[in-house]
């Protein structure tokens, strides 16, 4: 099991699915163009990454497609901190 | 040709008599938005041609003629009254861009009830402050969205109907109702109300500086100058494929993204799905759209990617760009030359204006930057703010005003004469906004002239934040400003004083971005949270927001006289 996926899969369910709401979150599910996390939520996922991980994401690499599904999020974090 | 030919020549004699003809309308008679955008173009002889084409992130697809429009709006309409739902009664629509929320728009007009659109992303907060305050009665959602429905229910004695369109009943609670369209029978014939030109139909919501947001309340006549806009300024011709990004959770996802092209018998393209580039050109390839209404946060989004990406699809279709939601900088004008070979087009207007009051056209030479001029039978101008007289001086800034008598500007805030009252001066409405205009009668955006933040194309209310803000337990003080954002145009920033025995740290400010993006909206979360011992305020204790904005905009904080010293 992938740590990272996993951390950041975890995250996503709690912070942006809707208690109530049974709709599953894999690491391929479409995360901005499947209207899970709009473009201005993706701040605070931003946010949480950075603190969790102690990097910087550049505002030109942190665009919808980076964060599009937990797989692209996992490499984007791993471009910064490749043992995450 | 373009359909507005010359804007000039369209100056002279303009009267609003040229949309209510068209319409076949006659004042006095009997007008009803939904009738008009669905039955009149099936009695045109279109029923058959293709109304709504639309699609979903996983990219299914349905498609509905003019004659289903019809139908299945009658279908909607006669089980919202066979639940005993009343005319002038507000119904909600709180969904994603379902097919049931266009053509459940359509009913709800059509049995005479006032239609009430939420952004289905608001949280149950911002939820409950607007159904509160229209004394909502039913509440058409989706199963996703349901579980915020429930959270609030108890505390809204007016709401008697929650209705979902995606889930079988046995799933369902008391006081839910299952509705599937596609299961549905299709209703041919239906009575419409015989609503007239001033009869209730559409409620948005909007925010102001002070107190919760206000419910901006439009009638059926308004369908006069919607008409006419989106035949102008959008040039929607016949065989046009268009597509509206907006969401009719806002008011250009109404006039605009149902309306407009509806009334003029276009076919309109919908996706159902967040932003993405590729996505979106897929989109533009597939449907082969020609006409796109955009908005600035999105095109510098689309910037960000470059004009290679736009390369690798046929975007050949598109003939038509206009843009909404905030001013749109000449560099995306001019980019959108490169990118697609056609220029955006900008188009300024807002909730309470119901359609674009100033805007570029088609075949008027564009400044990129600029908003354009007064759309005929609109008179604006920019005024002094002290005076409230019109500045008559090329360049020199002031207060962006409209004469009051439009078709589609609004009747009034819901239960709110007093804020409605507050928007006009010598006889004129203001919009807020501050501008200047060029010796060419091009109008130039300046800024806000209040404290609401424009955020991707969305006004935000800072009390609404200030409020829910003092909602989180370590929060003693709050302020919220805008920011300036190179892609949103501004966010949202917020000022915190914490309660004792509570202590700064990202933790903590996370914590409370979050907090407030559930309870109100994405929209609504601060991006930013500066932690302060203190607030500027006056010496009355009132926390002087402008001072913050200033600091934040770089621009000169203006006369702190009646600051407390800090």
């Amino acid at each position: 099991m992938d740590e990272l996926m996993k951390t950041v899969r975890e995250y996503v369910v709690r912070e942006y699915i809707e208690e109530g709401d049974d709709r599953e979150v894999t690491d391929t599910t479409p995360l901005i163009s499947g209207g899970i996390v709009d473009s201005f939520s993706m701040v605070s996922l931003k946010r949480f990454l950075e603190r969790k991980y102690q990097i910087q994401i550049p505002d030109a690499q942190a665009t919808p497609e980076a964060f599009d599904s937990v797989t692209k999020i996992a490499e984007l974090v791993r471009r910064f901190k490749p043992d995450a | 040709m373009s359909n507005i030919g010359s804007y000039e020549e369209r100056l002279q004699g303009f009267d609003w008599s040229i949309a209510e003809q068209e319409l076949g309308y006659t004042p006095g008679g009997r007008i009803n938005i939904g009738w008009y955008c669905s039955d009149r173009i099936c009695d045109l002889g279109l029923g058959q041609k293709h109304a709504l084409l639309w699609e979903d992130a996983q990219g299914v697809a349905k498609k509905f003629t003019y004659d289903d429009l019809r139908c299945y709006s009658n279908s909607i309409a006669a089980f919202l009254q066979g639940l005993g739902i009343q005319p002038g009664e507000r119904v909600c629509l709180f969904m994603d861009r379902v097919p049931e929320l266009y053509i459940g728009f359509v009913a709800i007009l059509k049995m005479g009830a006032v239609v009430q659109p939420l952004f289905s992303a608001f949280g149950d907060e911002s939820l409950w402050t607007r159904l509160e305050n229209a004394q909502t009665t039913a509440i058409v959602t989706q199963k996703k969205h349901l579980p915020k429905v429930r959270k609030i229910k108890d505390k809204l004695p007016y709401l008697k109907h929650i209705i979902v369109v995606d889930a079988p009943q046995t799933t369902l609670r008391e006081g839910e109702t299952s509705f599937n369209l596609d299961e549905a029978p299709k209703v041919d014939v239906f009575e419409v109300y015989p609503s007239t030109a001033e009869t209730p139909s559409v409620l948005h919501y909007t925010s102001g500086t002070t107190g919760q947001p206000k419910g901006a309340q439009h009638v059926h006549y308004s369908i006069i100058s919607q008409y006419l806009t989106a035949k102008w300024v959008l040039d929607l011709q016949a065989d046009d494929i268009y597509w509206c990004n907006a969401d009719p959770g806002w008011v250009t996802g109404t006039s605009y993204g149902i309306i407009g092209p509806w009334a003029n018998g276009v076919t309109q393209a919908v996706l159902d799905s967040g932003f993405g580039t590729e996505r979106w050109y897929a989109f533009i390839q597939k449907y082969r759209i020609t006409v796109w209404y955009s908005a600035p946060t999105a095109i510098r989004l689309l910037m960000r990617e470059g004009t290679e990406v736009a390369r690798k699809y046929d975007l050949s279709s598109l003939r038509h760009l206009a843009s909404v939601g905030e001013p749109l900088n000449a560099e995306a004008v001019i980019w959108s030359q490169e990118a697609y070979g056609l220029q955006f087009h900008d188009t300024f207007w807002q909730t309470e204006t119901g359609c674009m009051v100033i805007t570029n056209y088609p075949g008027m030479p564009i400044k990129p930057g600029s908003m354009g001029k007064p759309f005929p039978g609109i008179t604006a101008t920019v005024l002094n703010p002290r005076t409230f007289e019109p500045v008559n001086q090329v360049g020199m800034v002031g207060l962006i005003a409209l004469r009051p008598g439009w078709p589609s500007m609004i009747r009034g805030y819901w239960n709110n004469p007093t804020g409605y009252a507050n928007k006009f001066a010598n006889g004129w409405y203001l919009c807020g906004d501050r501008a200047s205009i060029d010796r060419d009668g091009y109008y130039w955006f300046v800024g806000r002239d209040d404290d609401v933040i424009n955020t991707g194309g969305h006004l935000v209310g800072p009390f609404e934040i200030e409020s829910a803000l003092l909602e989180h337990p370590a929060v003693a003080e709050s302020a919220a400003v805008a920011k300036p954002d190179p892609v949103n145009m501004e966010v949202v920033k917020a000022f915190i004083t914490l309660k004792p025995g509570f202590e700064p740290s990202d933790d903590l400010e996370l914590e409370i971005m979050n907090f407030i993006r559930k309870r109100l909206s994405p929209l609504a979360m601060p991006q930013e949270i500066e932690f302060s011992p203190g607030l500027p305020k006056t010496r009355s204790g009132k926390i002087m927001r402008r001072v913050l904005r200033a600091r934040e905009f770089g621009e000169p904080v203006g006369d702190i006289s009646t600051l407390m010293d800090e």
